[in-house]
């Protein structure tokens, strides 16, 4: 691809309406005690009030530390959980709402890949038939000859041996698996791939073989990724734009580059300030922005701003003030008053 | 293929898939106990089909010249009250015992498995009604709870079967239940939701043969559980009824009047009723060993 069409390609991302557009998801969770009658003595606000977009092509990096509904909002987005309220619009169609017998179609358009590749397929089925399965239960090939070099094609595609078709997911290993996961995604022909930590659970070198296989998806198929992922340095190599959340929010929203160079949100900074650099001596002269405490409970979130015990900034506003999600400079988005603006 | 396409961990040598006979000479190896068990089950399974060509008298027809018989070469295991050859009425009766202990054991396994994965799958509400009516019924002795049953339906075989398949059923949905659980939570359950498939898809493809193993211990328990219930329930002669040979009804009319005079018309009986359960747990813990996929190779 030329120069030239490279920047027409990147100006018409930022143009494009958006193909999955998310407003206000909230997924809360009932505590429910008693034996007999249920009642609910609390709510987990795994997310509490999420927005988003994701243009076709773009990858969208969501990151956070562990429990702070990233994972949840993609179960949201493929609707394996029904979300409290909020709107899941794809392709201009809210997704959160329908009925589970409506969504049938739409749900080969978004497809998934999960972080641990031993739990993600059915150990008692062939690696041909669970890639071929949704092809065949969906019509998508009706013909078994050629749902079967379909299947090739996709083993292919992703890298393995089509003659791992007539094997058990047990005899391979942890790469190739995650390989058989996204092959399966591939089949139904999705615009939209939920990656679930997808890397995470993989050691480094296959790590990278898994990244590279997704960016050259990416490009043949032009498909959209939300990337869930606690890995900044896999974030910032394979997202156009990232998102962090703390304690089911979106607390800053910007271009790869512009969040990693120039992060405003105090959170952010603590984050990647902990990313370690590659060199003993810069290392241990930088100086570590280190977080005081925990991160609170979800069920009894903090008043006002939710990382406001935390925050090295905080002021007497931020604990009665819920800050909203606002445009800080164009495209970067800040859920933060204390932070100047230049 | 192009030439210079490269793939991850290429294996050229096919996977080669163990033939039964390896399988056979493995099981002997490691489980000798169970393999002991599969040649008593082959045993019963061979006399149960082969009745006819390995009796030496018919089983039904009495010769009151030759009553109550010691064992002798002419009636190995002697005769009956009615003259009726003991031998070829164990062979008979094993065709009874298999027919009604594997379908009562199949078919309770089986309707308790779907019972207990439907009800772990939906969970709520459906789970909780479904759970209460196990918890009835497992409240009730099987052999009372079979009893009732064959009071309302009537004797003879069909409704036998139906009475010990009956409190099957709950035992093994709670069982089933408790690995389904877990399986539901297991991504690739939710890989398949992601795709878009049905319920009865993800139920019957997807969770079920993963409870494989739980499903293969309550089957091959109540294989020997469904023989002992139908002998119990023969020898209460609720079961199946004279003269068709029946283990249960031998060790009645032997023990009650002749258990000191003729010792062998009780004898013989029990020892093929305590065979057959014995041979059929055996086996049972062997097969679970043997077929699961990941203990295989270790």
């Amino acid at each position: 691809m030329s120069a030239a069409e490279d920047m027409v390609e990147e100006d018409s991302l930022a143009e494009a309406e958006p193909l999955l557009r998310v407003e206000g998801l909230k997924m809360h969770f009932p505590v429910t005690d008693g034996l007999f009658l249920k009642h609910t003595v609390g709510l987990v606000k795994a997310v509490d009030g999420v927005s988003f977009t994701i243009a076709p092509g773009e990858t969208l990096g969501l990151v956070g530390e562990s429990g702070c509904g990233k994972t949840t909002v993609g179960r949201c987005i493929l609707r394996l959980e029904q979300p409290t309220a909020g709107k899941v619009i794809f392709s201009g169609v809210d997704i959160a709402g329908m009925k589970t017998s409506e969504m049938s179609d739409l749900r080969q358009d978004v497809q998934v890949i999960f972080q641990d590749p031993f739990s993600s397929l059915n150990p008692r089925m062939k690696i041909g038939s669970i890639i071929s399965e949704a092809m065949r239960v969906h019509g998508i090939i009706k013909d078994a000859t050629e749902r079967r070099e379909r299947v090739s094609e996709l083993l292919r595609i992703c890298g393995l041996n089509p003659r791992f078709a007539d094997r058990y997911p047990h005899e391979m290993s942890g790469g190739q698996r995650q390989r058989v996961g996204i092959a399966r995604a591939l089949s139904v022909n999705p615009k939209f791939i939920v990656c679930d930590e997808a890397v995470s659970a993989l050691d480094v070198s296959i790590q990278a073989q898994i990244i590279n296989l997704l960016e050259d998806l990416q490009k043949q198929f032009n498909f959209s990724y939300l990337f869930i992922a606690h890995d900044l340095s896999v974030v910032r190599h394979l997202c156009h734009r990232v998102a962090v959340m703390y304690l089911g929010k979106i607390v800053e929203l910007a271009d790869c580059d512009e969040l990693f160079d120039n992060p405003k949100h105090p959170y952010t900074r603590a984050l990647l300030s902990a990313v370690p650099v590659p060199d003993p001596e810069i290392e241990a002269a930088r100086s570590h922005q280190i977080l005081e405490g925990e991160v609170p409970s979800p069920i009894n979130p903090p008043s006002g701003c939710v990382f406001h015990p935390r925050c090295p900034q905080a002021i007497e506003t931020c604990k009665r003030d819920i800050p909203e999600l606002q445009e800080f400079t164009p495209g970067h988005m800040l859920a933060c008053p204390v932070v100047p603006r230049e | 293929m192009a030439v210079n396409e490269t793939y991850i961990g290429i294996q050229d040598e096919p996977l080669q898939d163990r033939g039964w006979g390896a399988v056979a000479i493995d099981l002997i190896r490691r489980q000798p106990l169970g393999a002991a068990g599969g040649l008593i089950v082959i045993l019963m399974i061979f006399a149960a089909v082969f009745a006819e060509q390995i009796d030496m008298y018919d089983p039904e027809v009495n010769d009151f010249g030759a009553m109550l018989q010691a064992p002798s070469l002419d009636h190995i295991f002697g005769t009956d009250e009615f003259g009726r050859d003991i031998y070829s009425r164990i062979v008979h009766g094993a065709r009874t015992a298999m027919l009604v202990g594997f379908t009562a054991a199949i078919l309770g396994s089986t309707i308790g498995l779907l019972i207990g994965v439907t009800s772990a799958y939906f969970g709520g509400w459906v789970d909780n009604i479904v759970q209460r009516v196990v918890d009835v019924l497992i409240a009730f002795p099987s052999i009372i709870l079979a009893l009732a049953i064959v009071i309302i339906l009537g004797r003879g075989v069909g409704p036998v079967i139906v009475a010990i398949t009956i409190p099957l059923i709950p035992n093994c949905a709670r069982v089933v239940r408790s690995s389904a659980l877990a399986i539901r939570e297991i991504p690739y359950v939710d890989a398949a939701r992601a795709m878009g498939f049905g319920h009865v898809r993800i139920v019957l493809r997807h969770i079920s043969p993963n409870i494989m193993a739980p499903y293969l211990i309550m089957l091959t328990t109540f294989l020997g559980q469904a023989i002992l219930a139908e002998a119990s329930l023969s020898y209460l002669g609720l079961g199946v009824q004279e003269p068709t040979p029946a283990w249960g009804l031998m060790l009645k009319s032997g023990a009650e009047e002749y258990a000191e005079s003729a010792p062998w018309a009780v004898i013989f009986p029990g020892i093929a009723i305590s065979l057959a359960v014995f041979g059929f747990n055996l086996f049972g813990d062997a097969m679970r060993d043997v077929l699961d996929p990941k203990l295989r190779d270790r």
